[in-house]
């Protein structure tokens, strides 16, 4: 760090004194270690412990005069034995890696056309875009199910008009729940997109055209480098939640995508399996955590750069 | 010619994509007041769903739930939100200061599973231990401000990157103390940010499935829990009439905030370059 940056945040630690500045960072601090990082390393404990009865043994115990660490690492051979799991990991992976590459290819034009339109229009077009956010996600995943059912609005209006004789089934297949992953977090893709493209510099484009590069390679080699960590940001904020999604695949999946969320679910829900849906969670972590490395580290400098 | 191709392209795009977008929501509120008890089936215009909702005791009661949460949570978020957006604002290194930003970003993309399901099992555990808390509203709460929280910090800290720190400098330069600075200067300069994101918070936690079904009690049945237990067994009327009046009540409030929002910036920097004008 540059010497001057070094005074002058000195400088405000001395004028704020430690006791204000302990207590703004101590505050949200002590609340996320407590509700965040000490769930997880409960989780972990309790996946490594046996089922009783109707509670989960503890894995260190007083017995005959000694403490005893028994850890059971059942759980994990059996998501390694059992294909039921495997598959399910595997498929919630194909849906995450899918719903990425639709809602980039739906987005990408789409936040690019925004950034170039009028500066007076894009404020409008920005709230068109949020304000699916505002109304409730779990309604208008449920609104999918009305429109794409045999006889749901869709296939009813297609027969009205002669398009088809019979209904396409759509509900419940791979296409639904991609329709609905897509549908839902496509808004996530545009926002960082938007907001890294409106921030381009356009000179640079024209210094390209002025040398000669077509208006498709300077899209190629200037404007899509360029905005390199939106597609990051904007592909993270999608695949990672998309692997674990719940509700969506409960709507408007199908019995041959079993995905991982519902696999937790129903250990737990269902099976009163409680170590056994921890050590699901925790492969589940184990499975995001260099994307969501790679999300905290883009968040970081978007923190640290906006600044510069 | 081209760049006329170029317009047609880029028009054609986002109406396409706006038309995805809105689709859902529109076929839910026209379909509220299908009159026919087969809920794709067009019977003519009637208002029986609503009345049918207006005796609907398990969804009255969830809604009452998920308000009171929504608004604690909307509270709570803010509060934490705005210390952290202040710390990774403002303090460029301290101990810890990686895990802390990643602990704030993580909630934005983490699967609601493994929340609800970590949160569940170390508030067992704990109730194990000292024999509280109880499951309910309290526990749903902490959960959904966990998530709150992030988006919370994003709002304000985008906010508080935007502005220029030569006010609180003025200010401190003056002779202003910390807490001075802070409630005199910077709240009013980030109290848009704050009320967008109580907005979002609310709207997050009034929203949320998977953390409350998680850490839920007896007798805490918040109106996302019961929508989606209806939604699962099939289409079901009732859910339209609930849909159709929160995309009503929340298209206005959004509306009026935006309205509301926006003049208070034109007032704001009205001030803003009258006391420039005037320090010059």
């Amino acid at each position: 760090m540059a010497a001057p940056a070094l005074t002058a945040t000195t400088r405000r630690a001395s004028i704020h004194g430690s006791w204000g500045r302990a207590a703004v960072i101590g505050v949200p601090m002590a609340f996320l270690l407590v509700v965040f990082l000490l769930p997880f390393l409960v989780v972990f404990k309790i996946s490594l412990s046996e089922m009783d009865t109707v509670f989960f043994k503890d894995i260190l115990v007083w017995k005959d005069d000694a403490l005893v660490l028994a850890l059971k690492f059942g759980n994990y051979l059996s998501l390694t034995q059992d294909t039921l799991y495997f598959n399910a990991y595997l498929s919630s992976l194909q849906v995450a890696a899918t719903t990425t590459l639709i809602c980039l290819a739906i987005a990408y034009p789409f936040a690019y056309f925004m950034a170039r339109s009028p500066a007076d229009r894009r404020p409008a077009l920005l709230m068109l875009v949020m304000l699916p956010f505002w109304t409730s996600f779990l309604l208008r995943v449920y609104a999918w199910k009305m429109l794409l059912a045999d006889a749901g609005v869709l296939n009813n209006a297609a027969i009205a008009l002669g398009l088809i004789a019979e209904p396409v089934k759509m509900m419940n297949t791979p296409f639904s729940l991609v329709l609905g992953m897509v549908y839902t977090y496509v808004p996530f893709m545009i926002l960082p997109l938007y907001a890294n493209l409106v921030k381009m510099d356009l000179r640079l484009l024209e210094a390209a055209l002025d040398l000669g590069a077509t208006p498709w390679q300077a899209f190629w080699r200037i404007t899509v480098p360029l905005s390199k960590s939106g597609i990051i940001a904007g592909s993270m904020l999608v695949f990672i939640p998309c692997v674990g999604e719940f509700v969506i695949p409960e709507l408007l999946g199908g019995p041959e995508t079993l995905m991982i969320g519902h696999v937790l679910w129903d250990e737990f829900f269902s099976n009163n399996d409680w170590p056994m849906a921890a050590s699901v969670a925790v492969v589940m972590v184990g499975l995001i955590i260099i994307p969501l490395a790679l999300f905290n580290k883009y968040q970081a400098e978007s923190t640290a750069g906006a600044r510069a | 010619m081209k760049a006329n191709a170029g317009r047609v392209t880029s028009a054609a795009w986002m109406t396409a994509v706006f038309v995805f977008l809105y689709l859902p929501i529109i076929t839910l509120i026209v379909f509220s007041f299908n009159a026919s008890p087969m809920v794709t089936n067009w019977g003519g215009l009637s208002l029986r769903w609503y009345q049918a909702l207006a005796g609907d005791r398990e969804m009255i009661d969830g809604f009452k739930l998920s308000l009171k949460i929504a608004f604690s949570t909307g509270c709570s978020s803010v509060i934490f939100g705005t210390l952290a957006a202040i710390t990774l604002h403002r303090f460029k290194r301290f101990p810890g200061r990686t895990l802390f930003a990643g602990m704030v970003n993580s909630p934005l993309v983490m699967p609601e599973v493994i929340i609800g399901l970590s949160l569940l099992l170390m508030l067992v555990s704990m109730q194990r231990l000292f024999g509280f808390p109880e499951r309910g509203f309290g526990t749903i709460w902490l959960g959904h401000t966990l998530l709150g929280m992030a988006y919370a910090t994003v709002v304000v800290l985008s906010r508080l990157q935007e502005m220029s720190p030569s006010l609180e400098e003025a200010a401190q330069d003056l002779g202003a103390r910390p807490l001075q600075v802070f409630f005199l200067v910077t709240l009013p300069m980030i109290s848009q940010a704050i009320a967008s994101a109580w907005l979002l918070t609310f709207t997050l936690s009034l929203d949320d499935v998977v953390i409350s079904a998680f850490l839920n009690g007896p007798g805490s049945t918040t109106m996302p829990i019961t929508i989606f237990s209806r939604a699962r067994l099939g289409l079901s009327p009732s859910v339209n009439t609930v849909a159709a009046l929160t995309v009503a009540v929340v298209s206005i409030g959004v509306f009026a905030a935006s309205i509301l929002m926006s003049r208070a910036e034109k007032r704001r920097a009205a001030e803003m370059a009258a006391a420039y004008r005037k320090a010059d």
